[in-house]
């Protein structure tokens, strides 16, 4: 067969599967423990040769160090964080450093804090902190012992610079490249010492920069799209007009006349073109002629199912209100005059530049999938159970993402089976390349949900909120799949846990979560992509309703809330120092603050707004984030520049309607997004800290829709009720 | 039918419908993979190339109206342009789909317009779409390249 290692696969039943990731859920949702599971996960997997240096480490002859990256590089430079955590602790020559993806293997690559190998809640740094730091402490000390017993010297006196072991009494000296044999005879220590904070060299500096720049300027980095394997076919898929539309029948009689097209086969989510390349392929699919059966689909507008859910959160729909925060008595504390807000938020498309894509070959019950996995494991699971074989037996090369956002990893691997489908029916080990056109990608489904948020409070006489009631209409993420049962916690998060709540004493929080067949999923801060909005905005005008200035009040409610909100002060009053907040703007302009906590860090925007015409034109962004220990301080800049972009994009001009269930938005000329003249300019400042680093590629999104809200508050005294800004 | 490209200097015959588009004559045909398929419809600007010297959409250029033009692709431009390395200077690149195309446009624009001011580069490289947000510094290295102090900073 072509290009698929030869891996153990034992056959197992499908059955027996379907209960090996019900216990992934498990996992995910009640922390089993992750070396139990990721067994479980790595069953059928062939053996993998790891180094004398551990599974995170190679280092071969000519001294050059390779590290392994277990997470998905989809543009957030993890790959070079990663890196920088070994290189620190082995005191190697960051420019000789190189990395490579991992293997796909639960047991040796999991993500700590989710048990199963995979990239999201911008958690790459956080869970690999100790683990990639304790690798690189480790082989520095074998390397530093194999020195000691050839020169005969006390370790204690041997020091590691740049790949160099030297001994400066006897002046001897070698590189990691001439003791590599002795130092893989070392027994690698369990508890290496790790460096103090002070000691760092690399880490926190601007050295700390992406490894992949040469080649994604030059056209040579290979992400799915480019792969191009010995006999290989491309397939195109004809999905249903409407979210739970099937295939009934088709006629391919004039796509098989397309040159080029191979064959044309069902699959349960359509029918797939496959042909010699992707023109055949699409022109194949154009000519195809299907009927689809839409007894179960979604055939509502937009507008239809925002007017449901306005019902639902007034408590007139039959959806089951479920309490995410409660406390003091709400008895009474609702009565005389409140503070009324209410916000939508539409579905939204990632949009990813490169639309989703795989490679897959079926031989038997072995599979290799050759893309740029997200969730490995999950993938991994999800093939295993079309195929009818181990989860381990599936081989990943992972690649690049040309973009995610949260798109490529989903508990359903959607577009990954697909292809495993078609390379099934392919079958032999022949390679199938499923791409999907721009106008699948953006049609095809897993949308940040369509939201709404319903505000009611209490002020007392000073103007601080004195009862809360928040009441949040959205689709859930984790329902149906492998987290299951009660609320989905992610469509809440930002609310909950809010120290806005936290500095009111009488809060009555719920949630709805309505089930219908339009496909949801996380898309970039998840939950925060509308609560930081909701929380944020709503604060302003509460701010403004008590004569109040907005950066003030916030730090007012600070105190109240206690230590938890010390965080957010800081980056507040950073953030408010740096853009110069309560200074004269010229006429037309204002300024506009927000803040929120997401992914364990915190942030804050001042963002400058105009007019220009009816569109909102952001000029300059000041962010401050606290994100722990800045392991690439360049990098966590880019990702707040690209966070405020994409959040800004979002906001200005990003919405997915249906109309009688179909999606009116296909391709880029209807979905609008942020271009190079809308583009602002972003300052970063991170702040000083000495804890363990939180996420950076997700906070720095839900921040600016909310600044923006303020700011056009500021500057005409309307509140916002929707997203995005830009109608029509 | 055979089509004759000149692309990056090489001499190519290709078996192709007229029709097709240069971009997968490209990709799937030349396994020349650096230009990108972004959207199809000339409104992303991933595919650019360049067609004697001006930026073009290639996925709207059908390979026989390619056949008597110069063709570069982000292949040809010989990686030491003074975009890229004003690219790699500025770390500009994230997931790096659309900076093919990004840095086939500036190149373009910097062939015509050596200096350009801000509104320039808004024109020269607003059909260009980056999802990861890296306009400031694709403007920053622009100017960078251009051997102008950027208007716009590189973040503190």
């Amino acid at each position: 067969m072509n290009a698929i290692t030869k891996v153990k696969a034992a056959s197992a039943t499908r059955r027996g599967l379907i209960i090996g990731a019900s216990v992934v859920g498990g996992a995910l949702v009640v922390g089993c423990s992750p070396k139990s599971m990721a067994g479980l996960m790595s069953m059928g997997s062939g053996d993998l040769d790891i180094g004398a240096f551990g599974p995170f480490i190679k280092i071969d002859p000519d001294g050059s160090v390779t590290v392994m990256n277990k997470h998905q590089e989809m543009g957030q430079g993890n790959h070079a964080g990663l890196a920088a955590l070994v290189a620190e602790e082995l005191d190697a020559d960051w420019d000789k450093v190189k990395v490579v993806p991992s293997a796909a293997n639960a047991k040796l690559y999991a993500n700590t804090l989710f048990g199963v190998q995979g990239t999201g809640g911008s958690t790459a740094m956080a869970n690999s902190w100790l683990q990639y730091r304790r690798a690189g402490a480790a082989a520095r000390a074998m390397f530093v012992q194999a020195a000691g017993a050839r020169w005969n010297v006390p370790v204690s006196d041997i020091t590691v610079q740049n790949g160099v072991l030297a001994h400066g009494p006897s002046g001897r000296f070698a590189s990691f490249g001439d003791l590599i044999a002795e130092a893989a005879k070392v027994t690698p220590p369990q508890s290496p010492r790790l460096k103090r904070h002070a000691d760092f060299s690399l880490i926190g500096t601007r050295r700390v920069a992406r490894k992949d720049t040469p080649a994604k300027s030059t056209g040579t980095a290979r992400y799915t799209q480019d792969v191009h394997l010995p006999d290989m076919l491309t397939a195109v898929v004809a999905h249903p007009p409407r979210f739970g539309g099937k295939p009934a029948s088709f006629d391919d009689s004039a796509t098989r006349q397309v040159p080029g097209v191979v064959d044309v086969v069902k699959i349960p989510t359509g029918v797939a073109v496959i042909a010699q390349s992707t023109y055949a392929a699409r022109m194949g699919r154009d000519a195809l002629k299907v009927t689809w059966n839409d007894d179960k689909a979604e055939k509502r507008s937009s507008d239809v199912m925002l007017a449901d859910y306005h019902r639902i959160a007034a408590g007139q729909g039959d959806v089951k209100a479920q309490v995410f925060e409660t406390k003091g008595d709400a008895t009474g504390a609702f009565d005389g005059p409140l503070f009324n807000a209410a916000y939508d938020f539409p579905y939204l498309a990632h949009a990813t530049m490169e639309p989703m894509n795989c490679v897959a070959q079926v031989d038997g019950n072995r599979v290799k999938l050759t893309f740029a996995s997200q969730i490995q494991t999950l993938d991994q699971i999800n093939t295993a159970m079309v195929v009818g074989t181990l989860p381990g037996a599936v081989e990943i090369e992972t690649l690049p993402a040309g973009g995610s956002f949260g798109r490529r990893g989903n508990n359903h691997s959607d577009y990954v089976v697909e292809a495993v489908h078609i390379a099934k029916h392919v079958g032999g080990g022949r390679p199938v390349k499923l791409v999907w056109t721009r106008e699948d990608d953006m049609t095809g489904g897993l949308y940040r949900p369509l939201t709404h948020h319903l505000v009611s409070i209490r002020t007392n006489a000073d103007g601080y909120p004195a009862a809360w009631r928040h009441r949040v209409v959205t689709q859930s993420i984790s329902k149906g799949s492998l987290t299951g049962g009660g609320f989905d916690e992610t469509t809440v998060e930002g609310v909950k846990g809010s120290v806005y709540l936290a500095a009111t004493p009488v809060v009555d929080a719920q949630v709805y979560e309505p089930e219908f067949p339009v496909t949801v999923l996380w898309w970039r801060s998840v939950g925060a992509t509308h609560t930081a909005f909701a929380m944020e905005h709503t604060i302003d005008q509460l701010a403004r309703k008590a004569g109040k200035d907005p950066a003030d009040y916030r730090r007012a409610l600070y105190t109240r809330a206690g230590r938890s909100a010390d965080r957010h002060r800081a980056v507040l009053d950073l953030a408010c120092e740096k853009a110069g907040w309560g200074q004269p703007l010229p006429s037309g302009t204002a300024r506009g603050v927000a803040v929120h906590e997401s992914f364990g860090s915190v942030v804050a925007q001042v963002a400058e707004v105009t007019m220009k015409g009816n569109e909102p034109r952001v000029g300059r962004v000041v962010c401050a984030i606290d994100c722990g220990t800045a392991i690439a301080p360049d990098l966590i800049a880019a990702q707040m520049e690209g966070g405020v972009c994409y959040g800004l994009s979002a906001a200005l001009f990003g919405k997915i309607t249906l109309k009688d269930g179909v999606v009116e938005q296909t391709n880029f000329d209807a979905y609008r997004v942020l271009r190079m003249n809308e583009a602002p300019t972003v300052e970063t400042y991170i702040l000083a800290s000495t804890n363990p680093p939180t996420g950076a590629g997700e906070p720095g999104t839900p921040v600016i829709a909310a600044a923006v809200a303020n700011a056009l508050l500021a500057l005409n005294g309307t509140p916002t009720s929707s997203l995005p800004f830009v109608k029509g | 039918m055979t089509i004759n490209l000149n692309i990056n200097g090489k001499t190519y015959a290709v078996e192709a419908a007229p029709e097709t588009p240069l971009l997968w004559v490209l990709r799937d045909e030349l396994k020349l993979t650096g230009t990108k398929y972004g959207c199809g419809i000339a409104q992303c600007g991933a595919c650019t190339v360049h067609a004697d010297g001006a930026a073009i959409r290639s996925c709207q250029t059908p390979v026989s109206a390619a056949a008597s033009m110069k063709i570069t692709t982000i292949e040809g431009l010989g990686g030491t342009h003074p975009v890229q390395l004003a690219w790699i200077k500025a770390d500009v690149p994230q997931c790096g789909y659309c900076q093919s195309g990004q840095i086939m446009s500036a190149a373009a624009l910097l062939a015509k317009t050596p200096k350009p001011s801000d509104d320039d580069i808004d024109a020269a490289m607003t059909g260009n779409i980056c999802r990861c947000g890296t306009y400031q510094r694709i403007r920053a290295a622009i100017h960078d390249a251009a051997g102008q102090p950027a208007s716009v900073g590189a973040p503190a």
